[in-house]
């Protein structure tokens, strides 16, 4: 909800402000808009349908399995890989974690799957190649993964 | 030809689905729901959001971007970007068409991955919850470390870029929009 009235109230502000000023360039900027739009419907639409697929077989209860509240090093494999994937609202994601958290997982594991969640973005990657490039793509996921990696183990280490 | 081929990735999507469809239906039907769910949410901030990118695209003279998120912008740089990541703006597929037209407006590699960055691990809700469900000293120490790290990994990708230019990107992207990019921000 916040959301939508930020960017509402911003379009708004950015509009009225456009208009007094020129509404020929205001015109061109609806055009290049349109244009960008079109453009990005495809990937927008592969985007949203991956998001559904991993969200509908990744249930909370699926990664509760594959997590579980087993301590071992593999448990933090599989919550970095779950979180690499996967886009999942932090409104069900925190929850999640805590729960995992309270019912044994290391705050290794959870913080690996936080921290790849937020990092790294698999299901939004062919918007991300389709606006900024192949390599752009590759390289911030990639170092973000290892990076991911680095601070869930900075904080398996600090925290417990 | 061409729209056929932009059409592949979305098919392919589909398909999958429909396989679900045969073989597992409850699956299917969640995943289709999840979808409706996120459809409905994109088509209410996706129209705004490439209006807004038109605007700036017109209005905001690129002198300016150069100098608030450009190469010599330095830590003022880095803050404004990371502000502007922080502040509740939805989900990460919105900002990167806008991270594609500050780039083209020539904000530097490094401060427009502290702002992909900061938009999807540090938006100030999102911390909100977090520090709900997993408490105070995980999440600041979270954010100070994702905070180090994007910085890094910024410079990092700054200089990878810088020496291997990606060309198909930037040919495209010319071609795209009627401007010249900034040479010393061709990727």
């Amino acid at each position: 909800m916040a959301t939508i009235i930020t960017i509402y109230s911003l379009l708004a502000i950015g509009l009225i402000a456009s208009l007094v000023k020129s509404k020929e360039k205001t015109k061109k900027a609806f055009k290049i808009a349109g244009k960008a739009f079109l453009k990005s419907a495809p990937s927008l639409l592969t985007v949203l349908g991956i998001v559904g697929l991993t969200l509908g077989i990744l249930t909370p209860e699926t990664i509760t399995k594959l997590v579980g509240s087993e301590a071992g090093f593999t448990a933090t494999i599989f919550a970095s890989i779950i979180g690499a994937i996967t886009l999942i609202p932090s409104l069900v994601a925190f929850p999640l974690a805590g729960s995992l958290l309270r019912s044994g997982a290391t705050v290794m594991t959870i913080s690996a799957f936080v921290t790849t969640l937020v990092m790294v973005g698999i299901v939004t990657a062919p918007m991300e190649v389709k606006e900024l490039g192949k390599k752009f793509t590759l390289l911030r996921n990639g170092f973000g993964f290892l990076a991911a990696l680095g601070i869930a183990g900075v904080m398996g280490v600090l925290l417990s | 030809m061409k729209t056929i081929k932009k059409f592949i990735a979305p098919t392919w999507v589909l398909l999958v689905f429909i396989g679900l469809a045969i073989w597992m239906p409850d699956t299917a039907v969640r995943s289709s729901l999840v979808t409706w769910d996120y459809f409905k949410e994109m088509a209410l901030i996706m129209p705004p959001v490439f209006i807004l990118m038109g605007l700036m695209e017109i209005w905001i003279p690129k002198d300016k971007i150069q100098k608030w998120l450009g190469n010599g912008s330095g830590i003022k740089g880095a803050v404004i970007a990371l502000v502007l990541g922080t502040l509740p703006t939805g989900p990460l597929y919105v900002a990167f068409p806008m991270t594609a037209t500050l780039i083209r407006k020539g904000a530097s590699i490094t401060n427009m991955v502290i702002f992909l960055g900061s938009w999807a691990a540090l938006k100030i809700p999102q911390l909100m919850i977090e520090i709900k469900f997993l408490g105070i000293s995980f999440t600041l120490l979270r954010f100070g470390l994702t905070l180090l790290a994007l910085a890094l990994i910024g410079l990092l990708m700054e200089i990878i870029l810088r020496r291997y230019p990606d060309k198909a990107w930037f040919e495209r992207a010319v071609k795209e929009t009627d401007q010249r990019i900034p040479e010393e921000t061709k990727m």
